[in-house]
């Protein structure tokens, strides 16, 4: 069954469809309930599965991460939303030093089924604080998990997937592409939730992208090969664990990387994934990794954020530089 | 005439119904309705936890431990909260309630694991509904809030079956109390309607910092404006902590809301074995709370009611038997293999984490061939 329909519808059918399915999953957050979420994607769940299950919060994110904490040891599966990027520092010494850890703390008696959802990124002309990425914050905090979806298709499936997932699972929701459509195959999962996918194949250079950046990589590709030049679009998807499989397996044939995030560089994904492309493919590398990122700026008023986020020239840019040497 | 805005001189009413001579005394609201083998029973609480807790503090001074927070002074505040419990509730601790995971039945040779660096708790909370103590201060608030706003959804709230109706209790000190997550907490358990008790032991020091520097008003007003009842209950007074808690739980079970507690004590040695009070606070203040002391008051009243001498030195004998347990177990607590502590990480464990187990055990084992 395949339907057309936006990342939010995708996102919605798929919450409604795992708690359907699971008594024990429940929703929590600001605005969530009555309102449907700012962003709509829980639109309608807590008239269908009540205000139990879905939950309007009082204001305060280390209160929905923390009781969601003293949910889980009951055996329910919050899912919960943190209205955007930039709300979820208050929280984030609950994820760190408590989501995180109590299953290794409990020397693995006690699981923490929670899902984060965050809407993230920039690129839609917001106010401070509402186009942050913080995604490598959650990668480099052991424990962890954290996934990014880049269309409608992945954001059904993979919301549903991090729901069932009984480890902590962070996930980016790219708020830039929540109004694109795309088609949704009710019926087939297709990938594992810890998977990466190569999403256009190519001989020349490889494209690392995630979440937002992934559509902006595609358009790259699209302008690069009017000038012949055949490029590889990888999602990673994944953020912690990695799956760098297929990167290294395209970088090994194409020679060429370039990472692309909206995050500030300096230790962000990017980093990461340039060392291990170096660990894995040193003798396939005919130029070193190239990184096309944000500027290690608090993110900018919005007038200025084209030119803060990567876009098509700084990436074919980025390209023209690893394929020079 | 008091100053109102002195937290610590606060005339609010200090239910009390043991005095630190030992004379029963009656509040307005709360009885304690135990019989005496109850308060028998209390007393060995008692001083087991106080047992549990000296020795600790030598098994750090003689190496066996890195750190021990002493629990030395709050063993009522503990032991009269924790025994309201019924086995179905919930109880959060912190670092310092020895008393309140010795009562619940977990075994006290997982605290000393804990601070001897062998262990990070590494017990399973539903076995005896006794969390893992917390370090982050506050934190573990807004986990009870959460429990209990579970257990509402389970409708295991005002059912009248005492066998059912379930709450949570979380343990704070009056340094959390300035955390956002406490404050978080109450909110929340108001709103909610949630049946968990917040139980404050105000031991007036957070390490060196005194009460009125963490808040103006006394700890139990701070709920006023939350929308809950505050109590303030004498801390070294096991009958009192044990009647404001029992019927604070009863009101959480029964589906009437949280209660903060403020159970004022005083913590009568460091914070830590690495603390030295005498920076912050003078010697004559302690000798004031010594003469409140928890486990002496309980005696007195026990033998003014004809408990014979020798049912004491049964529970003297009780607790030594504890001590040589403590100080044999704390040295075969096993070390913790770093191989297997990746097993932990993840619930369904990443190719990455296994690859990094691999390297160390791959390293480990070429030290040991090099040795050899
Ligand atoms: C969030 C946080 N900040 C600082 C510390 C360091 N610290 C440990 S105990 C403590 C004092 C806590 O005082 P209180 O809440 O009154 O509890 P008590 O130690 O008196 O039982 C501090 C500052 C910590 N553990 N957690």
């Amino acid at each position: 069954m395949t339907e057309k329909m936006t990342m939010v519808k995708a996102l919605n059918t798929g919450l409604r469809a795992s708690m359907d399915q699971d008594p024990k999953v429940i929703v929590m957050g600001e605005d969530v309930g009555r309102l449907g979420g700012v962003f709509r994607v829980t639109e309608g769940l807590q008239k269908d599965f009540g205000e139990g299950r879905v939950m309007d919060t009082p204001l305060a994110e280390s209160a929905i991460l923390g009781t969601a904490i003293g949910m889980t040891f009951r055996g329910f599966r919050p899912v919960v939303e943190i209205q955007f990027d930039g709300f979820v520092y208050p929280a984030y010494d609950q994820i760190v030093s408590q989501v995180s850890r109590l299953h290794f703390r409990s020397g693995g008696k006690i699981p923490m089924p929670i899902v984060i959802r965050i809407p993230f990124g920039g690129g839609i002309g917001a106010v401070e604080h509402h186009s942050d990425s913080p995604e490598a914050q959650f990668a480099l905090t052991a424990g962890l998990k954290v996934v990014s979806c880049a269309d409608p298709h992945d954001a059904h499936w993979m919301i549903q997937q991090a729901i069932e997932s009984d480890d902590p699972v962070v996930f980016m929701e790219p708020k830039r592409r929540y109004w694109e459509s795309g088609q949704v195959d009710t019926g087939s999962t297709s990938l594992p939730l810890f998977a990466s996918r190569v999403v256009r194949p190519g001989t020349d250079a490889t494209l690392i992208a995630y979440g937002p950046m992934v559509k902006t990589c595609l358009e790259s590709a699209a302008a690069a090969a009017e000038e012949g030049i055949d490029l590889e679009v990888i999602d990673l998807r994944t953020l912690s664990p990695l799956d760098l499989g297929p990167v290294i397996e395209s970088v090994r044939r194409t020679g060429h990387a370039v990472v692309v995030h909206e995050a500030q560089r300096t230790l962000g994904l990017g980093a990461e994934v340039a060392s291990r492309i170096t660990e894995e493919c040193f003798y396939s590398l005919e130029a070193p990794v190239q990184r096309v990122t944000g500027y290690d700026l608090p993110y900018p008023p919005s007038r200025v954020e084209e030119e803060f986020l990567p876009g098509l020239d700084r990436i074919l840019d980025a390209v023209d530089r690893a394929r020079a040497y | 005439m008091t100053d109102p805005s002195d937290p610590t001189v606060a005339d609010i009413p200090l239910v009390q119904l043991l005095t630190p001579a030992g004379v029963r005394t009656t509040s307005p609201e709360y009885a304690y309705d135990g019989s005496l083998p109850d308060i028998q029973d209390l007393f060995r609480d008692l001083v087991m936890t106080r047992r549990l807790d000296t020795e600790a503090f030598a098994l750090q001074r003689h190496g066996e431990l890195g750190l021990w927070p002493p629990a030395l002074g709050q063993e009522a505040a503990q032991v009269g909260s924790a025994r309201a419990l019924r086995p179905q509730d919930f109880a959060f601790p912190t670092y310092r309630d020895h008393g309140v995971v010795l009562c619940r039945g977990e075994d006290p040779v997982h605290l000393l694991g804990i601070f001897r660096g062998s262990s990070l708790g590494g017990w399973d909370p539903s076995e005896h509904n006794v969390a893992l103590p917390n370090i982050i201060i506050g934190a573990q608030t807004l986990h009870a809030t959460g429990y209990a706003m579970a257990l509402t959804l389970e409708g295991l709230v005002g059912t009248g079956d005492p066998e059912r109706d379930a709450a949570s209790i979380a343990y704070l000190g009056d340094g959390a109390t300035s955390q956002g997550d406490f404050n978080e907490a109450l909110d929340w358990a108001a709103v909610h309607q949630a049946p968990v008790v917040f139980f404050c032991q105000n031991n007036q020091y957070a390490i060196s910092v005194p009460l009125e520097r963490q808040t103006r008003v006394p700890i139990s007003q701070r709920a006023d404006g939350f929308g809950l009842p505050g109590v303030r209950v004498d801390g070294n007074d096991v009958l009192a902590c044990h009647a404001v808690t029992t019927a604070a739980l009863q009101r959480a079970r029964d589906g009437q809301g949280p209660t903060l507690i403020e159970a004022v004590t005083y913590r009568m040695g460091p914070h830590t074995t690495s603390d030295d009070p005498t920076r912050y606070r003078e010697a004559a203040e302690a000798d004031v709370w010594r003469a409140k002391d928890a486990i002496e008051r309980v005696r007195l009243h026990l033998v003014s009611e004809g408990v014979p001498a020798e049912w004491f030195a049964e529970v003297q004998a009780e607790a030594d038997a504890l001590g040589v347990h403590l100080r044999e177990a704390c040295q075969n607590i096993p070390e913790p293999d770093l191989a297997e502590l990746f097993d932990h990480v993840h619930v369904d464990t990443t190719e990455e984490t296994e690859q990094q187990r691999a390297e160390y055990v791959a390293w480990r084992d070429s030290l040991e061939g090099s040795v050899a």
